[in-house]
């Protein structure tokens, strides 16, 4: 199991990144944590001419709260740094039960919460909790910074919307509202290990029992991460009973679209979504009213 | 082409001309001879290969030797130096007979050892979720649960660090 060969490159800064970047071309691989792109080299599905590691670029892994610009977690912070943030287990506890539950200890001691959207993968843990929030991505590029709604970003399995020379340095989360409520819920086949089978990701924001907005995000049964456009309808403007989650949960279910694959079948995906979606709407139901 | 760089493992730095496609876990084992670090998967999901960088566990398989140029790695040679006298953890996997084929054993011992030097009294559930990145083929999962217990008693007595 040998790696193909490639130039290597440790830019210190982000302009010099994005020089080498534009310079390289279409051979160059951004390298974060290396717990995606080293694997899809060791299975030969990947091999990039030049490899530029961005973890050696000060500041580009910080993690930053304000209670009203809210959070920002930069591309290399690690995702068991995000986990264990104080201010992102305070404000933000399903962003860190999502990092938490990325993977193993050790890709979660490598790997990055950036590193996991740009690989784009439908199963992506730290998606659907980020893109309930509102998320953006803080993209830079050769023609300067753009910021871009997380829900733009994911284009098929594998293909995100960053242009060629861009890199995403930070996502940027909305400081956290009273009244709103998130959760993120997952099932895989070797306990939370595994990559997931399923994954969902709500937010709801609550006036007194009736929620008044709700984003609900499914992952791993769609070429991208997709919202359920028709569960969220169901409960908007409702009470949160068990018989509306329990609908919005079948919506969730029916409007999926799962294939079957190593890590579970169709059917069960399905199954599922209703399952996690159920959870995670009462999870984030009782979040938001404790807020 | 190469870089020269230098690691340091184990307490020892080591000046070395590596090729930029070489992982940690080749230039461990086939440069520095430190072979107890094994390479089952070479995609993050085994943990045989794992050792600390810093402090903390990682998958040597999946990280590139230049990516941790002059950091503190360590590896299960780190955990008993003399080569004869076994560190708390190594003691406690040969007493409570953790060890079956032995592949797995040195990732488990340095999960082991980035677990306990975060958290030195474990409940059941923390060591196993400490674990959840090893497979074991022998499936010898219980009595590995019980070797980390063990250890946390023994480096409490001894007031052992990692």
């Amino acid at each position: 199991m040998t790696l193909p060969k490639f130039e290597y490159f440790a830019p210190q800064t982000l302009h010099e990144a994005q020089q080498l970047l534009t310079d390289k071309g279409e051979g160059a691989h951004l390298l974060a944590g290396g717990t995606d792109l080293l694997v899809k080299m060791n299975h030969g599905l990947l091999k990039p001419a030049s490899v530029i590691a961005l973890k050696h670029i000060e500041g580009l892994g910080e993690i930053s709260f304000d209670p009203k610009a809210g959070l920002k977690i930069g591309a290399t912070a690690l995702l068991a740094d995000v986990a264990a943030h104080p201010d992102i287990l305070k404000y933000y506890p399903a962003i860190a039960a999502a990092a938490s539950e990325t993977a193993n200890v050790q890709i979660r001691n490598m790997g990055t919460v950036a590193g996991n959207l740009c690989n784009a993968a439908p199963s992506a843990d730290n998606a659907p909790t980020l893109l309930a929030m509102n998320a953006k991505a803080l993209i830079s590029g050769r023609k300067g910074e753009r910021q871009l709604p997380l829900d733009q970003f994911f284009m098929g399995p594998g293909k995100n919307a960053l242009e060629p020379g861009e890199i995403l340095t930070a996502l940027h989360v909305p400081a956290p509202d009273s009244g709103t409520g998130v959760s993120y819920q997952h099932i895989s086949a070797r306990g939370k290990v595994d990559i997931s089978a399923v994954c969902v990701g709500v937010m709801v924001r609550m006036k007194k029992n009736i929620c008044s907005d709700a984003r609900i995000f499914l992952g791993a049964v769609a070429p991208v991460p997709m919202r359920a456009f028709e569960a969220e309808a169901i409960v908007n403007g409702q009470e949160l009973t068990e018989a509306m989650i329990e609908a919005a949960g079948k919506a969730a279910s029916d409007q999926s679209k799962p294939i079957t694959d190593v890590r579970s079948s169709a059917d069960y995906r399905k199954k599922m979504v209703a399952v996690l979606t159920r959870r995670a709407l009462t999870e984030a139901r009782d979040r938001a009213l404790n807020s | 082409m190469k870089h020269l760089i230098e690691l340091k493992v184990n307490g020892d730095t080591y000046s070395l001309a590596v090729d930029p496609w070489r992982t940690l876990n080749e230039v461990l084992r086939d440069d520095l001879n430190l072979t107890g670090t094994k390479l089952g998967c070479g995609s993050g999901d085994c943990g045989a290969c794992t050792v600390l960088v810093d402090g903390r566990s990682v998958s040597s398989c999946l990280t590139l030797a230049l990516e941790v140029q002059g950091k503190d790695i360590q590896t299960v040679e780190g955990l008993a130096p003399s080569g004869e006298e076994l560190h708390p953890i190594q003691e406690a996997f040969v007493e409570t007979g953790a060890i079956q084929c032995g592949f797995c054993t040195s990732g488990m011992e340095m999960s082991a050892a980035y677990l306990l030097s975060r958290n030195s009294s474990p409940t059941e559930q923390e060591i196993r979720e400490g674990l959840s990145g090893h497979l074991c083929r022998c499936t010898g999962y219980i009595q590995i649960v019980e070797a980390v217990s063990e250890a946390a008693k023994k480096m409490k007595q001894s007031g052992n660090e990692v």
